[in-house]
């Protein structure tokens, strides 16, 4: 009797593996919010001490255009508006991501929906081959060809956000690519079989239900996508031309917040003002980032179909 | 217009927009083999590189490449398993969840130099490890961890929930259901999202540069011994990757043959992430087979 | 089977972590419990020192077996403030300690390893070979910004300067623009990328230290005086600095060695000519902090 009942009481083997896995995938989500926020109490504590240790006005900072933090102006303020690197930044994430969209969401659609299996089994290794390619070779790719080509189309020195949003275009385009696919994978059968079922065209089924139905997934691809082109350095860093000018148009020299850090972080001192100011850039770019990240969530949040599954 | 008609259109869009994407890709592999390939052959990827004196190899650096990857897959992929289950199983929908999502995208842009900062200064200085592959590895882990993550979690919830109900109605735990039912199912996508966080892998430069460091010591490679410094397995010996060399010798490098250098080792990195990753499909898909029982 | 593996690889994880880190904590009292000239050096800093710090740390090791060196890049900021830390051993910089905020210069000791010429260098298409100093000063202050009033082609100057703090921009901006500041230009770290960038780009204008200048670009010649190493010697060519390696309090054991090998013969006089450096020993004169030349 005894025997039963401790054996009834006690929590059964599939309660202790359910426990067992929870501490697990608990354990595993704990290490990276810990980590998350390890970084960002790292990037924010260098990033404010620009402010808070150095006194530089937050405002001025966001909204002047002059970057030299080892000089002061004038009056004896310390040089850092970084303005232009955020337009530069704004507009070539922008630039890169909307050209980049229709191109891969169109790739993922002829993979998932249109292509027989052999064209899809040999576009995607392909594309994703572009991913482990080192930024350095897109850099001196860009350098190579789509500089000078600019440069004969539009005159100018070839520098310019142009020439950084193509050599982007096809950095982001894997991404935002396998992503797409992997969402538009994840539509159950049934909705293309119910809207096929109901006369619709091929075309119809994939705008009017599959589109709709992956369009979490879709929306996802593009801030990992924009995130990729916001956080790339090397590349852009050579086609950009990399000054810190206002940029005027398209194929005027420009500088991008993270251009700017990668290149001058290893000359300056930590601790001190000009490093300070360059941790408030990456900062700077987190909140961006974040930014980006909420308006292209607002966006999919309305128009979007609610996607039971 | 009727639908057939814009049906007809559309297609013909598509095929135009991945046309124009096959072009490029075409284009731009075409562009780095046609460059590497001549410059590759036995020697270059048997000898050691020079400092300055041009006939120079990639040896070490292809070996500490593939190394790194290794160690970084072992550290990462767990971390990203669990948490993608977390996020697809166990979360709520509620503002808690969506902080953590929208956090780890957002950790996904920071720029790879500011990753490799932070691992610097916390691993190589405060943990003590010094420049070595496991704080390179660890340092990328911080790196994949969001996309990977990311991709684990939109996998398994593309399994359809019949799945599950499946699962439970068999009587299975929560967590049997999920590791013996849904994970395989959602094999293909998971493979997919730890092919393009090996590739980033390979490719990446900024955030080495101050973990796994720039320079790439003699190795013995006969020394099977992970604790002895000229070990080539131990981890805490520092590592110059392909990536890393590919920038070196494209900025600060005085060898005569560096521009050959730097084209026949995008080549030779090209290739490999290559057969890596049909590699990597291939075994998947095996194991994919084989788990759900499907023809 | 799954969960297995899930266990096994986070088992094999924590191993790992364990093993490694106590690995390297026992190996580094091991090695300093040791009574004869053996250690770990790490030296990190300047990338365009480290190939050469590199090449000798190699050979250095070949005779010292018990000394491992660790050599990294970073820049120079990134040197000089670890090694103020006391972080690393050794930080290698292309610029004085003096010249940096933050860097208190008094704690560190300066080896200077080798001479470093620049010379201004500019696309072979613009068609000059020869400026004064006072032009070139102008160029890069944006007062002269076409070819044609240099004598060369109808074509406009497009500055490629230097990242800002660096060591070779300091060096070029002391050397020729006396006190005044830059025109907002395109700015690039790395030697390679502005070789590359003004081979390409008509019209363009940088500097780059000798061993990076090649037939792709045209070095151009100050008030007649040639970019070579010998005008360097004698400071007939004014735009040079020093590569040096600094140190916290002076070098002991390990690194005292160590430096003392960088600044033999071995490596003066066959290494730092093969990477397109000048040696120390052939200079006659010697440069400071302030950039004032006197004669040694």
């Amino acid at each position: 009797m005894d025997d039963i009942q401790t054996r009834l009481q006690k929590s059964s083997r599939a309660t202790r593996q359910d426990y067992f896995g929870k501490v697990i995938c608990y354990s595993c989500i704990g290490l990276i919010i810990l980590l998350v926020a390890c970084i960002l109490y790292f990037i924010a504590s260098k990033g404010l001490a620009t402010f808070t240790k150095n006194g530089v006005n937050f405002w001025n900072f966001l909204t002047q255009s002059d970057w030299k933090p080892g000089d002061v102006d004038k009056y004896g303020n310390p040089q850092v508006g970084a303005l232009p690197m955020i337009v530069t930044s704004f507009s070539v994430t922008i630039l890169a991501a909307l050209l980049a969209t229709p191109f891969a969401i169109g790739t993922a659609i002829f993979m998932t929906e249109i292509a027989n299996k052999r064209g899809a089994k040999f576009l995607q290794p392909v594309i994703e081959l572009l991913v482990g390619i080192p930024s350095v070779v897109y850099g001196f790719i860009g350098l190579s060809l789509i500089v000078p080509f600019i440069r004969g189309i539009f005159g100018g020195t070839g520098f310019g956000i142009l020439s950084g949003t193509l050599v982007l275009f096809v950095m982001v385009l894997p991404t935002i690519t396998s992503l797409s696919v992997d969402s538009l994978k994840s539509v159950p059968m049934h909705y293309r079989q119910a809207s096929l079922a109901l006369g619709a065209t091929r075309w119809q089924t994939i705008y009017k239900v599959i589109l709709k139905a992956a369009a979490p997934g879709l929306l996802t691809a593009v801030i990992f996508g924009m995130a990729r082109a916001f956080g790339e350095a090397l590349a852009v860093q050579m086609v950009i031309g990399n000054a810190i000018l206002m940029p005027k148009n398209l194929i005027s020299p420009a500088s991008t917040l993270t251009s700017k850090l990668t290149t001058e972080i290893g000359n300056t001192v930590m601790g001190t003002l000009p490093n300070n100011a360059l941790w408030s850039l990456a900062l700077v770019l987190l909140f961006m980032s974040l930014l980006f990240n909420l308006i292209v969530r607002f966006i999919g949040r309305r128009g979007n179909i609610k996607n039971e599954r | 217009m009727n639908a057939k008609k814009s049906d007809k259109l559309a297609t013909g869009m598509i095929y135009g927009l991945v046309g124009i994407v096959v072009s490029i890709l075409v284009a731009l592999l075409g562009y780095i083999l046609y460059n590497g390939v001549p410059d590759i052959n036995w020697h270059f990827l048997t000898s050691e590189a020079q400092s300055f004196s041009a006939g120079g190899g990639v040896r070490d650096q292809l070996f500490n490449s593939l190394y790194l990857l290794v160690l970084a897959l072992i550290i990462s992929f767990p971390i990203a398993l669990g948490a993608g289950i977390y996020l697809s199983e166990y979360a709520k929908d509620n503002w808690v969840t969506d902080i953590i999502r929208t956090s780890i995208e957002v950790l996904s842009s920071l720029p790879s130099v500011v990753v490799g900062l932070f691992g610097y200064l916390l691993l190589v200085i405060q943990l003590n490890m010094g420049f070595s592959i496991l704080a390179g590895a660890i340092a990328l882990t911080f790196f994949n961890l969001p996309l990977l993550t990311r991709n684990i979690e939109e996998s398994l919830r593309s399994v359809p929930d019949l799945q599950r109900e499946a699962g439970t109605s068999l009587g299975l735990s929560g967590w049997k259901t999920i590791t013996k039912i849904i994970l395989p199912m959602a094999l293909p996508g998971i493979l997919t999202g730890l092919i393009l966080c090996s590739g980033r892998i390979f490719g990446e430069a900024a955030a080495l540069i101050y973990t796994a460091g720039q320079s790439a010591p003699s190795v013995d490679y006969g020394n099977w011994n992970l604790f002895t410094e000229t070990s080539f397995l131990n981890p805490m010996r520092p590592a110059e990757t392909l990536a890393v060399h590919i920038w070196k010798v494209n900025t600060e490098s005085v060898t005569p043959d560096s521009s050959a250098i730097s084209s026949a080792s995008s080549a030779v990195l090209i290739i490999v992430i290559l057969i890596f990753n049909l590699g990597a499909r291939y075994l998947g898909n095996k194991l994919f087979k084989k788990m759900t029982a499907s023809k | 089977m799954k969960k297995k593996t899930i266990i096994s690889s986070l088992l094999a994880l924590g191993a790992l972590m364990a093993i490694t880190t106590g690995c390297s904590n026992s190996s580094s009292a091991t090695k300093s419990s040791s009574s004869e000239v053996s250690g770990k050096i790490t030296a990190v800093g300047s990338t365009a020192l480290q190939p050469l710090v590199e090449k000798a740390a190699g050979d250095f090791q070949k005779d010292n077996s018990k000394i491992n060196i660790t050599v990294q890049g970073g820049g120079s900021g990134t040197g000089l403030s670890q090694v103020q830390d006391g972080s690393v051993k050794v930080g290698n910089s292309d610029i004085f300690a003096e010249q940096k905020d933050g860097i208190d210069a008094k704690k560190l000791v300066d080896h200077k390893v080798a001479v470093v010429g620049m010379a201004p260098v500019v696309n072979k298409d613009a068609g000059v070979k020869n400026v004064t100093m006072d032009q070139l000063k102008q160029i890069f202050t944006g007062k002269i910004t076409n070819w044609k009033d240099l004598g060369g082609k109808d074509e406009k100057i497009t500055v490629v300067n230097r990242a800002e703090g660096s060591g070779t921009r300091a060096t070029f901006e002391s050397a020729v623009l006396g006190g005044e500041k830059a025109i907002k230009s395109q700015e690039q770290d790395s030697n390679g990328t502005v070789q590359k960038i003004v081979s390409t780009t008509p019209g363009a204008i940088s500097y780059l230290a000798f061993s990076y200048i090649n037939d792709k670009v045209e070095a151009l010649s100050i008030d007649d005086v040639k970019a070579t190493d010998d005008n360097v010697a004698d400071n007939k060519w004014k735009i040079w600095s020093y590569e040096h390696m600094y140190t916290k309090g002076d070098p002991k054991d390990a690194t005292k060695k160590f430096i003392e090998y960088m600044k033999s013969d071995d490596v003066q006089k066959k290494l730092v000519k093969d990477m397109g450096y000048i040696s120390t020993n052939d200079m006659k004169v010697q440069k400071d902090s302030k950039g004032t030349v006197s004669d040694k």
